[in-house]
């Protein structure tokens, strides 16, 4: 496994310059984590519409390329989905990094495709996993309870 | 013994990590073993293994002699006065764990103070923390400088009448520095107060005579002296042994036992509950005996030469934070480097088989107060030299190089 598989260049961009980064108005979900071993840090907020839709989804959190990549990441791809569509990507992504599957969705562009695939280089880094999927779990926190 | 070559008795320097030698740098978390002490470990269990301190077949008399030799070894490298006062532990959190269990259960009140640092490790912070919870008692820090270092003044000005207990580090495992620890120990017995010191990182590093020192207890963690896992050693002043209440209960530490009532054994069996860790006790007797052939000021002087030349060549690199600057400083670096994250930077050094810590270093209340969530750290041992460091320096470059700055 080569070091630039992980530390591609959409990751590189993200971590460096991430999106939907601060608290978003109005949100009525969210959820934060923290990993004790490092530090990394993620909050997520959310508002989720009476149509089961997110229309706004931001993070605020410390950590890694990776940690930060993919929380800039999660919120770039599913900000203003569907509630069960932003689930099921979820869950995508979570078996994409544990069972190294491939995300397929048909509702997500192939530049969208690409970009969540680029976080599958934490596979062969097994201390790095969580970086990659404390966001993705935190999402699903999030969704569970309501503020 | 020499420091040339020495890498060649230490059997995991034999391997290749991600296809390039190893470079250790991580001896503050983990030291490596030499050769004798892994193969008195099969040794022990191939010829000489029974449980200790029970049976009196011939091989538990073997094993009991060997574990209790250890003591005498112990005692001696560290300079006590008598072998009762050195108390085998898991590590020295366990170690600090039962003077803050037992000394706090007879002698802290609602109100007391109890004296730590900044610079703790949280194993001599949490115990004390329980102390808090269940007692009552307050916790104060004395506060680091820029430097990274406590000074003496600051110690002074934080005790009261109420203090009664100072518990802090020997050296410091973020900025490496080494605490004026005589001194304070000195200022604490004009004021009757007993003093703990952590020897996680100090021992492995440091002279030891703990009658010179005159400190109440010193934890040490076994396996950063190049040890086995598993193992640590409460020093503590046989007054203390005698007059504080037992740790944990079990066989071995009673005297006797009734339905109404149970008396104890006397330190150390007193503080040694249950079945303890054989082999690990019997080998760090040669742990000992490879830091006495080398020389512990000869593993000071060769560390400090490392240390000084990394210093210097970090210093150079102007996207490199090092963490503190104390005047006295013992084989720990830790460092930031702007615009990567240590998480990131431990990945990429690990690419060529450089191996460092990455995190808080379980030193959180120091990471706050520097305002940073986490450090890399690289830590010397007996085995690295100037061509570690070099590798290191380069792989820092690289660093840079995958953040593009």
């Amino acid at each position: 496994m080569e070091l630039k598989e992980l530390y591609q260049e959409i990751i590189l961009d993200h971590a460096k310059n991430p999106r939907n980064k601060g608290k978003c108005e109005g949100y009525n979900h969210d959820a934060k984590a923290h990993n004790p071993l490092c530090g990394d840090k993620v909050h997520i907020y959310l508002k989720l519409d009476k149509d089961k839709n997110i229309s706004r989804l931001s993070f605020e959190g410390e950590g890694c390329a990776i940690s930060l990549a993919s929380a800039s990441i999660l919120t770039d791809t599913l900000k203003g989905k569907d509630l069960n569509f932003s689930k099921k990507v979820t869950d995508d992504f979570l078996n994409m990094i544990k069972n190294k599957t491939k995300i397929t969705l048909n509702s997500l562009s192939e530049d969208q495709i690409t970009t969540i695939s680029s976080l599958s280089g934490v596979q062969e880094f097994p201390m790095r996993i969580k970086c990659a999927t404390m966001a993705w779990h935190t999402l699903l926190s999030a969704l569970e309870k309501k503020n | 013994m020499e420091f040339n070559n020495i890498k060649s008795i230490f059997p995991i320097f034999k391997q290749k990590i991600k296809g390039k030698p190893l470079i250790y740098l991580d001896s503050a978390n983990s030291s490596q073993k030499p050769k004798m002490v892994i193969d008195e470990i099969s040794k022990f269990y191939e010829t000489e293994f029974s449980n200790v301190g029970r049976s009196v077949h011939t091989l538990a008399v073997k094993a009991t002699n060997k574990f209790e030799e250890t003591r005498d070894i112990v005692k001696s490298y560290i300079n006590a006065k008598h072998r009762e006062e050195i108390i085998f532990t898991k590590g020295a959190t366990e170690a600090i764990n039962l003077v803050a269990n037992t000394y706090g259960e007879k002698f802290i009140k609602n109100g007391d103070e109890i004296l730590v640092t900044e610079l703790e490790h949280h194993s001599n912070y949490v115990p004390w923390h329980y102390l808090r919870k269940k007692k009552g008692a307050v916790i104060k820090f004395a506060s680091v400088n820029d430097n990274g270092e406590i000074d003496i003044d600051e110690f002074k000005k934080n005790i009261t009448e109420k203090t009664k207990m100072i518990a802090f580090t020997h050296i410091s495992n973020v900025t490496g520095s080494i605490m004026p620890v005589k001194k304070i120990i000195e200022m604490a017995k004009t004021k009757n107060i007993p003093v703990l010191i952590d020897g996680t990182q100090g021992a492995p590093h440091a002279v030891l005579d703990v009658q010179d020192l005159d400190c109440d207890f010193y934890a040490i963690s076994c396996h950063k002296m190049y040890g086995p896992n598993g193992l640590g050693i409460l020093y503590a002043k046989k007054k203390w042994l005698d007059e504080l209440p037992p740790y944990q209960g079990g066989g071995g530490m009673i005297s006797e036992v009734k339905k109404d009532d149970i008396s104890y054994a006397e330190s150390p069996n007193k503080y040694e509950a249950g079945t303890m860790q054989t082999a690990e006790v019997v080998a760090f007797a040669k742990s000992i005996k490879f830091i006495q052939d080398l020389g512990i000021k000869n593993i000071e002087n060769h560390e400090s030469k490392i240390l000084e030349y990394g210093l210097e060549k970090l210093r150079k690199d102007n996207s490199v934070s090092i963490i503190g600057n104390p005047k006295n400083r013992a084989s720990i670096i830790s460092f930031t480097i702007k615009g990567v994250h240590p998480h990131d930077i431990a990945t990429i050094l690990d690419d060529d088989g450089v191996a460092i810590r990455a995190g808080h270093h379980c030193c959180q209340i120091l990471h706050d107060k520097l305002g940073i969530p986490a450090s890399a750290r690289a830590s010397i041992g007996v085995y690295n030299n100037k061509e570690d460091i070099d590798v290191l320096c380069e792989s820092i470059k690289k660093c840079k190089k995958v953040f593009q700055i």
